[in-house]
């Protein structure tokens, strides 16, 4: 299946998909592993290590979205990419300055689709994803 | 995005690799947000905060050649003499990510003005100016009550435009989106500087939306202080960045103008059960404390003098910190102030913010009382429990040692 969806930060990746409910805070995802720590969180426990992270947006100040990025990535534990529904300032400043690729205004279809584990290929540059 | 000759150019380096990737990240925002094109700034304020990514950042695009065409203000960063000497000896990991952060943001032009308050002095923009604020008491002040138009910028992006002198034109800075879809009903009796702490929290936890509310019922006009305190909190507990109070804001004389044509999206009622709530989840039970910290956002001189005035003549049982500007410190040291408040044990720092790890580590895991939830939030982390009362309680439970009933 093939699906149009526009970029935000560029890149072409290949990789595992995790899908969260809620908008992930990266302060609050352990650095070492890339386990999200918050509680309560859909995805409690789980790694975006490497994966294709699909969640609502992102949350957080500048201050700590960006650090908690950064820090995942210099750990080698950053997601590979990012499938968002809400576009934020914040987070889209990180994306791009981690260059990690990320798209948003996906088709509907993917969100009835997807699931946890599916691998997907993404062009964040042509604006495809291929699941 | 439509850009125009010089701006492409900015992005195919003609200006160097620092000013062509900064503009590549600001016309990626554009794009996201479906900017048509990119608008002159001519203020910036970055949140600079001292922490890895930040200084990761400012390094990266340094040694790309860049800097700032519209020279940023700055957020607070440590001021290592004063806590070396009246604190504990900082750890090598602080003193060396502070003095390169504050070496770097010299070096790419920023004005080093150490404070979170720049909307009261020192960067002061006009009704309807376009400009790239961070910080979150920040950006609600400047669209809020001064009229100026900033949107939430990130850190990264306000250094970006500050760096081009540009940003994509979109959101806040249209009319369209400046006017009020929500409107909130205070039922509650708001009239003091804590107040509007307590109002600032609750409205995001009464509803998530990002619209625009406009606040009606404010029969008093809020003092600069309480505006400071209710946008850092809108924007601590929500990412509100943009409010209006009917009758006192600029850009709302009355409903009608706040709401400009749109149609009431939704009406939310706040009343006094509903801060009590929010006093309840918050506020903390009393009990024995170790340190004061006041200054989250940067105190004012007003407030300052209030803590002077509770503490003269006495002394504190635990010691108490005023984070405030140079500028506001030399003003106490001339008022005499200074003299009160250290007299009894206090301290008025200047250019510090209350969270760079691991400068403030003798008070981790400690219980504290502030005034400002902002404060306490930044702190969970931590693992320093505090108290928060309003500015008087709280002074006295200093002197006393102890929050009591």
């Amino acid at each position: 299946m093939e699906i149009r969806c526009r970029k935000i930060s560029e890149g072409k990746v290949d990789g595992e998909v995790i899908v969260s409910k809620d908008s992930v805070c990266f302060y609050l995802v352990e650095p070492e592993t890339g386990v999200v720590v918050e509680k309560n969180h859909d995805i409690e426990g789980k790694s975006i290590a490497g994966k294709i992270l699909v969640m609502p947006s992102g949350k957080g100040s500048s201050v700590v979205q960006a650090d908690g990025l950064f820090k995942l990535a210099k750990n080698d534990k950053a997601p590979k990419a990012m499938i968002i529904e809400h576009a934020d300032t914040v987070l889209v400043t990180g994306a791009i300055i981690m260059e990690i690729p990320m798209v948003h205004k996906v088709e509907a279809k993917f969100y009835k689709t997807v699931l946890d584990g599916d691998v997907v290929s993404l062009d964040a540059d042509n604006g495809i994803i291929r699941l | 995005m439509d850009l125009t000759r010089h701006e492409k150019e900015m992005l195919d380096g003609k200006y160097g690799k620092g000013t062509a990737m900064a503009m590549k990240i600001q016309v990626a925002i554009g794009e996201t947000f479906d900017a048509e094109k990119m608008v002159d700034i001519t203020r910036a304020h970055v949140a600079l905060s001292a922490q890895d990514a930040d200084l990761w950042f400012v390094e990266k695009l340094l040694t790309q050649g860049a800097f700032c065409k519209v020279s940023p203000t700055v957020n607070p960063s440590i001021d290592l003499d004063y806590l070396n000497g009246h604190l504990c000896e900082i750890p090598k990991a602080g003193v060396d990510i502070v003095t390169a952060t504050n070496e770097a943001y010299k070096k790419i032009g920023a004005t080093l003005t150490f404070n979170c308050t720049p909307y009261l002095s020192q960067n002061v923009p006009v009704f309807g100016e376009i400009i790239a604020f961070s910080e979150s008491s920040a950006t609600p002040y400047v669209n809020s009550v001064i009229g100026a138009r900033s949107n939430r910028e990130s850190s990264q992006s306000a250094l970006c435009a500050a760096v081009t002198g540009k940003v994509p034109l979109y959101g806040l800075l249209l009319d369209k989106n400046r006017k009020a879809e929500i409107q909130v009903k205070v039922e509650a009796d708001i009239q003091s500087d804590f107040d509007y702490q307590l109002l600032g929290w609750c409205y995001p936890e009464k509803y998530k939306g990002l619209e625009v509310p406009v606040f009606s019922g404010i029969k008093k006009r809020p003092t600069p202080e309480s505006y400071m305190n209710f946008g850092a909190q809108l924007n601590t507990s929500g990412a509100i960045s943009m409010y209006h109070i009917q009758g006192f804001t600029p850009e709302a004389p009355t409903l009608e103008e706040a709401f400009g044509g749109k149609s009431v999206k939704k009406t939310i009622t706040i009343t006094d059960e509903d801060i009590d709530i929010v006093r309840k989840k918050l506020c903390g039970e009393p009990g024995k404390i170790d340190f004061a910290m006041f200054g989250c956002p940067h105190f004012t001189i007003s407030q300052v003098k209030a803590v002077a005035e509770i503490l003269d003549g006495k002394k504190t049982a635990v010691p108490l910190w005023i984070l405030t500007s140079s500028s506001t410190k030399e003003l106490a040291g001339r008022m005499g102030f200074l003299d009160i408040i250290q007299r009894a044990g206090g301290h008025i720092i200047p250019n510090t913010c209350i969270d760079v790890p691991p400068c403030w580590y003798p008070y981790y895991g400690k219980a504290g009382v502030t005034d400002s939830p902002k404060c306490a939030y930044y702190y969970e982390i931590r693992k320093t429990n505090f108290i928060i009362r309003p500015l008087k309680e709280s002074v006295e439970a200093a002197i006393r040692g102890e929050v009591i009933e």
